[in-house]
């Protein structure tokens, strides 16, 4: 009858879980690069998010920029958090970063012209971004509710419909004057940049819309009879019904809403770190937040955390080229044998409890 | 070949679906295999034909102890069955169906098997086309394939399963004329069923399974009132409580309709006051529960008119039932009536009405504790529904239940509840109806049928009677017309339905 583990248990099968993604990671490492030990090139990933090797000590650059890849992933995360807790498999969620990107990109070219103060041209363009996402995801809730569609295919598809749309912006109706390249857009007049903080690339604002939709989303989720109902969709959309609840009305406000999220975070891509839109717009933040929800077990409370972890390995696996000559996406291999090791223990630990009751039973 | 059956014992789980069953059946007879759905008669015979694998027991062929390994290894050793939906590959032609599974390896002799299906079916009288595509072919003709296969694999043994189910008269007709004849040649037919009336027409003799036990065997001819109480058990009647008074209508059926792949019902007419309890009596899939459901908006009736409270409701989803004051509560309560992962707190608190946007964690525990003394639940607010027993799930079913509700739909109000959680269930049912509501339930329980119902609607092959007064019938009656046996003399619909009638045979 024991449906739980013991704390203890639970924490062996967590400790396992971060053992197997180090042993992963040094698999890896040591094929890549036979000579190095692996717990230096992790060292090295871990200080370099929070100093440059050149200086050593602590480098507020440093920690800046863990910030800036932070706040996209907290709203990508946040984003998915309320598809998820409807049921709803979000893939498209690198799409909507990209036409939130689209949008806002769209919005600041018409109005840098303008007399408009940057202030308003800015805030119309944070809007615009989330317009794009909510309208990018509610395209995949049409497909899937009303198209029959499953969110996964409709969302996927979409994906590269908007990496497609972007390339053929950037060469086309929005190429630099003269010819369009891989660099993206002609980039913005600093009047159209979100304000940074002294000479990093941290901007207050962004910071606070990636914590505000962080706290939106675990407001929504853990303390509204909105959050519960769309839990209660996501349970069980049939039970729902025979509620008196419209399941597909209530996928349809998460994806909108999620949307919108995640549409945030290519608009600060945009207004707050590139400057102009370029075909990597998302730099794969959809991909890292849906990690990030995998690895929380889709409870907002510690996401922000995880994300802020997630961040800071981004960040520091970039001095990899340099020191080791070791590819940066070793981050990314970190990342994934993460969230791989801890769905495969909780898989573990799930056929453990079902063992254990069946016993318990015969 | 003859088979014998001794002390088989399945468990799925916790549940003892065989208990120790021994039965042994001659070559050359036709067995019956009498017994309510969930009475354990599909296990035992996938037991038989190599599906799944006893805990315990013997399987014996003409004297010879056996194991199956697969159904494959059951059909060598002389074993076929005939599943209730044929396992056939529906996009592909009828001679492919036929080699598929034969042991000639990856390429079979075509023209052999066109050969042999022509003359095997020539034997029996079935007309098949060897290059028709299966998905062409009525499910009587899906059968008579699936038999004339499993003659040339070299059954020498043949289980159907529910063969009867959704085929028209004549071709049963030619199923039967075909099994008599396999009998007589020395073949082993068992013919799994619920209905009295088939048994009397073909069985040599049959075996009552109830609960995972075989309760008796009989020969024919055959006294039905036994069988009757073989099949349901001896009921003891606790007494109808005190009667409801009646008030206004408030669900009107108006010649309404239902169908679905293998059903056609038409012309269910009724009345249902508040306070009154209707039940819908007949073997599961007999078309009780599309009924309900046509009646509560959540399927479309393929005809006729629904009326709640007066106004017409034919066609409009069940949330606008919903809205009007009705309630469907479904028999499978965790797949359909409650969220698993929800705890009972967020359960009560999505039920209830005016929550506010926000929720304060205070006030859903206390009206969480407030369902759980009110409705004796044993859990606690943040226990998760899918922790709950059974009883307790329908409990907090109920403790969903709006206070103001005029009309509720349930599906087996108390499948699988212990005896006490019934009872309160029904007592909680009875109060509702006594404070204006009416109750349209199904159920598969005789004594609960009759013991709580005002009127029964038995289901019988597509038709179903006209509202039976409950003070009319006992435990054999129903049982009997469940069976089919004396159904003609209590519906007045027409004859049944027409696509199954005009199916060609």
């Amino acid at each position: 009858m024991n449906q739980n583990m013991t704390w203890r248990e639970t924490l062996l099968y967590r400790g396992g879980a971060v053992l197997l993604a180090l042993a992963l990671t040094s698999l890896v490492i040591w094929v890549s690069s036979p000579s190095t030990p692996p717990w230096e090139v992790l060292g090295l990933v871990f200080r370099g998010a929070f100093s440059t090797p050149a200086q050593g000590g602590l480098s507020w650059k440093k920690v800046a920029d863990v910030l800036v890849a932070w706040i996209p992933m907290l709203l990508a995360a946040a984003g998915l958090l309320i598809t998820f807790a409807a049921g709803l498999w979000n893939i498209g969620v690198e799409g909507q970063i990209v036409m939130g990107a689209v949008f806002t990109t769209w919005v600041l070219r018409l109005m840098q012209d303008s007399t408009a103060p940057p202030a308003l041209a800015l805030t119309l363009a944070l809007v615009a971004g989330a317009v794009g996402g909510a309208l990018w995801a509610l395209g995949v809730g049409l497909l899937r509710t009303y198209g029959g569609v499953n969110e996964i295919f409709g969302g996927l598809g979409l994906n590269f419909v908007a990496t497609t749309v972007v390339l053929w912006l950037i060469f086309g109706p929005w190429k630099r004057p003269g010819i369009g390249s891989m660099s993206g857009t002609e980039p913005f007049p600093p009047e159209l940049h979100l304000p940074t903080w002294g000479d990093t690339r941290l901007s207050g604002v962004a910071l606070l819309i990636g914590l505000g939709g962080m706290a939106l989303a675990y407001v929504l989720l853990k303390g509204t009879s909105f959050g519960l109902r769309l839990k209660a969709v996501g349970n069980n959309p049939r039970a729902a019904r025979l509620m008196g609840l419209r399941p597909a009305r209530y996928m349809m406000l998460a994806f909108g809403l999620g949307g919108a999220l995640v549409g945030l975070a290519g608009s600060i891509q945009v207004t707050g770190v590139y400057y102009r839109l370029i075909p990597a717009i998302s730099s794969g933040y959809g991909w890292l937040g849906l990690l990030v929800c995998m690895l929380v077990n889709f409870d907002p409370t510690w996401a922000p955390l995880v994300a802020l972890f997630f961040a800071a390995i981004n960040i520091g696996s970039i001095q990899l080229p340099i020191v080791l000559s070791l590819d940066s996406s070793l981050a990314g291999v970190i990342q994934g044998s993460l969230v791989f090791s801890f769905l495969f223990t909780e898989g573990l630990r799930r056929l453990v409890l079902q063992r254990r009751a069946r016993a318990a039973a015969s | 070949m003859q088979v014998e059956l001794r002390n088989i014992h399945k468990f799925f789980g916790p549940v003892h679906a065989n208990r120790g069953i021994t039965l042994t059946i001659p070559a050359g007879t036709i067995q019956g295999l009498l017994g309510e759905n969930g009475a354990g008669k599909s296990t035992l015979m996938k037991i038989l034909s190599g599906f799944i694998r006893p805990d315990q027991g013997e399987i014996r062929l003409d004297g010879q102890s056996v194991t199956f390994h697969s159904p494959a290894d059951a059909l060598a050793q002389g074993i076929g069955m005939l599943h209730q939906d044929p396992l056939d590959f529906p996009p592909m032609r009828v001679l492919d169906n036929f080699v598929t599974g034969s042991p000639g390896g990856l390429l079979p002799d075509r023209e052999d098997a066109r050969q042999a299906l022509l003359s095997i079916s020539q034997q029996f009288g079935f007309s098949l086309d060897p290059d028709a595509y299966v998905d062409t072919l009525t499910v009587g003709e899906r059968q008579q394939l699936e038999i004339v296969r499993l003659l040339w694999l070299g059954a020498r043994v043949l289980i159907f399963d529910e063969p009867t189910t959704g085929i028209s008269a004549q071709q049963r007709q030619k199923l039967f004329a075909a099994l008599r004849r396999l009998a007589d040649e020395g073949r082993t037919i068992i013919f799994v069923t619920h209905k009295l009336e088939e048994v009397q027409a073909l069985c040599h003799r049959v075996a009552v399974l109830r609960a995972g036990e075989l309760v008796g065997t009989a020969d024919a001819p055959y006294d039905l009132d036994r069988l009757v109480e073989m099949m349901f058990g001896k009921v003891i009647s606790v007494g109808r409580a005190d009667p409801v008074p009646l008030g206004e209508t408030v669900l009107a059926l108006e010649d309404l309709a239902v169908e679905d792949h293998r059903l056609n019902i038409r012309g269910v007419t009724l009345n249902i006051r508040a306070g009154e309890v209707v039940g819908l009596a007949g073997m599961e899939g007999s078309g009780q529960r599309r009924l309900l459901r046509a009646a509560a908006g959540l399927i479309r009736p393929t005809g006729g008119r629904v009326r709640f409270l007066g106004r017409d409701m034919t066609g409009r989803p069940y949330l606008d039932f919903h809205r009007a004051g009705a309630a469907y509560i479904p028999a499978d309560r965790m797949t359909e009536g409650l969220f698993p992962d929800l705890t009972i707190a967020e359960h009560v608190a999505l039920a209830r009405q005016r929550v506010g946007f926000f929720l304060r964690a205070e006030a859903m525990r206390a009206w969480a504790q407030e369902a759980i003394r009110h409705f004796s639940i044993r859990g606690r607010p943040e226990t998760p529904a899918r922790a709950l027993s059974g009883g307790n799930q329908q409990r907090l079913l109920l403790a969903l239940m709006r206070p103001d509700l005029r009309l509720i739909f349930m599906e087996h109000p108390t499948r699988g509840l212990d005896l006490e959680s019934a009872l309160w269930i029904w007592g909680q049912l009875k109060n509702r109806c006594r404070q204006g509501a009416a109750l349209f339930f199904m159920s598969s329980d005789l004594e609960e049928l009759l013991n709580y119902s005002d009127r029964v609607l038995v289901f019988f092959g597509g038709r179903v009677s006209r509202p039976l007064p409950a003070t009319e019938l006992d435990v054999e009656k129903l049982g009997q017309l469940i069976g089919g046996y004396g159904f003609d003399r209590v519906v007045n619909t027409a004859a049944p339905a027409a696509h199954t009638e005009g199916e060609a045979a």
